[in-house]
C-alpha cells in the first residue's frame, strides 16, 4: 500500500487503515508495508498483497471495497473486479525500461535492509574500490545528461568540479521540481530516497566533496518527512557521516526547503536560496562548477540524474549507454499528465515517440475527445498539435521542431483547450514567477499578458500579433535564465501551430 | 492551520535551533510559518537582531517567497493547482466553483478560510489537485472539492 503523495491524494491512507481495522476484526495477521509507488498513478490506490513470493495488485480501491475484498478471499488474491492480477505482469509497468526507477513500488522505502537486499549501496562500495576518476569516466561514457531539463552532460560537469582546486565543494541535489506535469523527482524521493543518498554520496566521493544538499521545495510535504527519515536511517547505518563504513571518505546531506518560487528551480536561484537568500537569478559565469554555493565549486544536478549514477555504476556505462539514440542516451522517466486515461511515470529508452507513450501507455485522452494538444518538458515547452505526435523522443528531435524534452513531463490536451488562453497563462505564468533580475523577463512578460488580451479583445490584431512576435524575440535573445528566455516558445508554437484560437476572442471553441 | 499569537521567546528557540546562521533564514522562515502561520513585522524585527542582519536584508527574502504571508491567514488554508497539467484537466472552472462556493474570490481570505493559487503540487497524472492545510488531494470534481472543505472544517 504506497505511502505516496498520489496515492494518498485518492486515498490511500484511508484504504490502509481500512484494511487493517477489517484485517484485525477478521483475526487475520497481516504485515501492511508502506512501499512507494511503482508510478502507475491511474491505478492508484494500488493494493498489493504478497503471497509467498507472488504479489497480487488490485486497482483503484477505496474503502469502501474493502469488506467486499475480504469476503472475496483479496488476502489469498481472491478474484475481484478490481483485481489486476500479479503485479509483474502488468504490461504499463513491465513494458517499460525500469533502470534508475526500478527500486520505485518495489521496497519499503525507508528499510536499509530491503534496500541493502536491493543492490542499494553495492554501487557506492564499487566506487570507492574503483576510485574517483573511473566513475566519472564511467559518467561520461554513459552519456547521461542532465535530466532537469537543460541535458548539460554530467560527466563532464563532475569533470569540472573534481578538476578546481579547492579545500570545500558542494553536491547540490536540486529537487525543486517546479514544471508542470512533472512528477518523477517526487515518486523516486518518495519510493526510493536511499537510491538518491547513495547516488549523491557517489558523486561526492567523485569531485572530492564531503557536503550534499538537497533544495526540495516546499509543495511536497510528504516527500520532505520521507527524504528527512531516510536520510536519519542512512546516519544511523554508517551510510553518511565520517569515515562512511570504515573507507575514511567522510560524506553528509544537509535537507532544505524551498518556499514556493518556482525561479528557485534554476540552479544559481537555487543557489541563492540555500544560501539563505531571495533566489535571484545569478550571472553566469562564473558557472557554479567553478563558484557555487558559497563561492565553492559544486555540482548541481536535478534528482534524477543523480539517481541514475547508482545505476550505470552497477550495470556498466556500455549496457547504460545501449539504450537510447544518437546523444539521447539511456531512459527517461515520461511522465504522463493532465488529459490523459492512464497518467503515470513510465521510464522508457530515448527514442519512442510521443504517440506511442500517450497512445499505448495512456490510452489516450481522459475525456475521450481527440488530442488537440501536448505540452512537453513543462511550462516552458512548447505546444505540440496532434501532427507532431511522432515525433521521437529525443534531444535532437525536439530541439528540430522548436520544443524541447526537458524533464519529460507530457501533458494532454483535448479538443476543448483554448490554446489562447494557454500563451496568455505562459506569459501570466512568467510575471508571476520572474526573479526581476532582467528586464525582459520582468517587463515583457507583463507587456506579453496585455498584448495578448490586446489580440483576444480584437484591438489592431495585425499590429499587435507583430509585437507579439517581437516581444518574443527579445525575450529570448536578452533573458538572464531559461524562465524569460523560453517562456516565448510556448506561445509561439500557439501562434504556429493553434493560431486559430486567437480569432475567437478568447472563447473556447471545441 | 491557525495563526498562533507571535511569542519571542519560541521564535529564539527556533533561531537557535538553526544555530542563529543568516544563511539558514529561509528554512527558519519556513519553520516561523509552521509555528505561527504568518511572518508578522515583531517576526522581522527579531530575526534581523538575532541574524545579525539588516530588516531590509530579512524583509527582502520574506517579500520575495510566495510561502511567507505578511498578513495572517483564515484557519484553513485552501490552494487549488493552477497549472497546465491540471488547467487540461478543469482547473479553471474548479477554481471558479471554489470562490462561488466558499465565497471568496481568489488570494484572499477571511476568517475561516485563505483560498489561493499553486503552480504545481506535482499530482499531475491525478489532475485536477488540490492542497487543503498541507494535505495533497486528487481527482478533485467540484463535488468532491466540497467535501473535502467540509471535512477539514469538522477536523476542527
Amino acid at each position: 500500500m504506497p505511502r505516496e503523495t498520489a496515492a494518498i491524494s485518492v486515498g490511500a491512507d484511508d484504504v490502509a487503515i481500512a484494511i487493517a481495522r477489517h484485517a484485525k476484526e477478521a483475526g487475520a495477521s497481516i504485515e501492511l508495508i508502506r512501499n512507494g509507488s511503482w508510478g502507475a498513478s491511474w491505478l492508484e490506490p494500488l493494493v498489493e498483497v504478497a503471497i509467498d513470493d507472488k504479489r497480487i495488485a488490485y486497482g483503484n480501491v477505496e474503502a469502501i471495497d474493502i469488506p467486499e475484498l475480504f469476503a472475496s478471499g483479496f488476502l489469498s488474491g481472491g478474484e475481484h473486479t478490481k483485481r489486476i492480477g500479479p503485479t509483474v505482469e502488468i504490461p504499463y509497468l513491465i513494458n517499460q525500461d525500469r533502470w534508475t526507477f526500478w527500486r520505485c513500488g518495489l521496497i519499503d522505502p525507508l528499510s536499509i535492509d530491503d534496500f541493502r537486499a536491493h543492490h542499494g549501496f553495492k554501487a557506492l562500495e564499487k566506487a570507492l574500490d574503483v576510485g574517483a576518476q573511473t566513475v566519472i569516466d564511467a559518467v561520461k561514457d554513459s552519456g547521461l545528461r542532465g535530466r532537469g531539463g537543460a541535458g548539460f552532460p554530467t560527466g563532464i560537469k563532475w569533470q569540472t568540479v573534481a578538476d578546481v582546486q579547492s579545500d570545500q565543494k558542494y553536491i547540490a541535489c536540486n529537487a525543486d521540481e517546479g514544471d508542470s506535469g512533472t512528477f518523477s523527482d517526487r515518486i523516486l524521493m518518495e519510493g526510493d530516497p536511499l537510491g538518491l543518498i547513495e547516488s549523491m554520496a557517489i558523486a561526492g566521493f567523485a569531485v572530492g566533496a564531503d557536503h550534499g544538499y538537497i533544495y526540495l521545495r516546499s509543495e511536497y510535504p510528504l516527500t520532505h518527512r520521507i527524504l528527512s527519515r531516510a536520510i536519519e536511517v542512512a546516519r544511523d547505518n554508517g551510510w553518511l557521516g565520517d569515515d562512511i563504513q570504515g573507507s575514511g571518505f567522510n560524506f553528509d546531506i544537509e535537507l532544505h526547503l524551498g518556499a514556493g518560487s518556482y525561479v528557485c528551480g534554476e540552479e544559481t536561484a537555487m543557489l541563492e536560496s540555500l544560501e539563505g537568500k531571495p533566489g535571484i537569478v545569478r550571472y553566469k559565469p562564473p558557472l557554479p562548477a567553478f563558484e557555487g554555493l558559497f563561492g565553492q565549486p559544486t555540482v548541481v544536478n536535478n534528482v534524477v540524474t543523480l539517481a541514475s549514477v547508482a545505476n550505470i555504476v552497477n550495470i556498466g556505462s556500455d549496457k547504460y549507454a545501449s539504450y537510447g539514440v544518437d546523444q539521447s542516451k539511456g531512459t527517461l522517466a515520461f511522465q504522463l499528465a493532465g488529459n490523459i486515461k492512464r497518467g503515470g511515470l513510465v521510464e522508457k529508452a530515448f527514442g519512442i515517440t510521443l504517440r506511442e507513450v500517450i497512445e499505448d501507455w495512456g490510452g489516450g485522452t481522459a475525456s475521450g475527445r481527440p488530442v488537440k494538444a501536448v505540452q512537453v518538458g513543462g511550462p516552458l515547452g512548447a505546444y505540440l498539435p496532434a501532427e507532431q505526435l511522432d515525433t521521437p523522443l529525443t534531444y535532437e528531435a525536439f530541439i528540430e521542431i522548436d520544443a524541447m524534452v526537458g524533464h519529460g513531463g507530457i501533458v494532454v490536451f483535448d479538443d476543448t483547450a483554448d490554446m489562447a488562453q494557454q500563451a496568455r497563462f505562459a506569459m501570466e505564468f512568467c510575471a508571476i514567477e520572474s526573479c526581476g533580475k532582467c528586464t525582459p523577463c520582468r517587463i515583457g512578460s507583463t507587456r506579453g499578458v496585455e498584448v495578448i488580451d490586446k489580440i483576444l479583445a480584437n484591438e489592431n490584431k495585425d499590429e499587435n500579433f507583430d509585437l507579439l512576435v517581437e516581444l518574443c524575440d527579445t525575450m529570448e535573445d536578452a533573458s538572464l535564465c531559461a524562465m524569460g528566455g523560453m517562456t516565448p516558445y510556448p506561445v509561439r508554437s500557439v501562434l504556429k501551430h493553434f493560431a486559430k484560437d486567437f480569432s475567437s476572442a478568447g472563447s473556447a471553441d471545441a | 492551520m491557525t495563526a498562533t499569537a507571535y511569542d519571542e521567546r519560541a521564535a529564539s528557540e527556533i533561531i537557535a535551533r538553526f544555530d542563529a546562521r543568516g544563511d539558514m533564514l529561509v528554512q527558519i522562515l519556513q519553520a516561523f510559518v509552521e509555528r505561527f502561520a504568518w511572518i508578522s513585522e515583531d517576526a522581522v524585527r527579531q530575526l534581523a537582531n538575532e541574524l545579525n542582519l539588516s530588516r531590509a536584508e530579512v524583509h527582502g527574502v520574506v517579500s520575495y517567497y510566495h510561502d511567507f504571508r505578511t498578513t495572517p491567514p483564515g484557519k484553513h488554508i485552501v490552494k487549488i493547482c493552477q497549472a497546465e497539467a491540471c488547467q487540461a484537466m478543469g482547473s479553471r472552472e474548479l477554481s471558479a466553483h471554489a470562490e462561488k462556493s466558499l465565497g471568496i474570490a481568489m488570494s484572499t481570505s477571511n476568517a475561516d478560510i485563505t483560498l489561493e493559487p499553486v503552480y504545481c503540487l506535482g499530482n499531475c497524472a491525478c489532475s485536477p489537485a488540490v492542497m487543503v492545510d498541507g494535505k495533497t488531494f486528487g481527482r478533485v470534481s467540484q463535488q468532491r472539492f466540497d467535501d473535502i472543505v467540509a471535512s477539514s472544517g469538522d477536523a476542527n
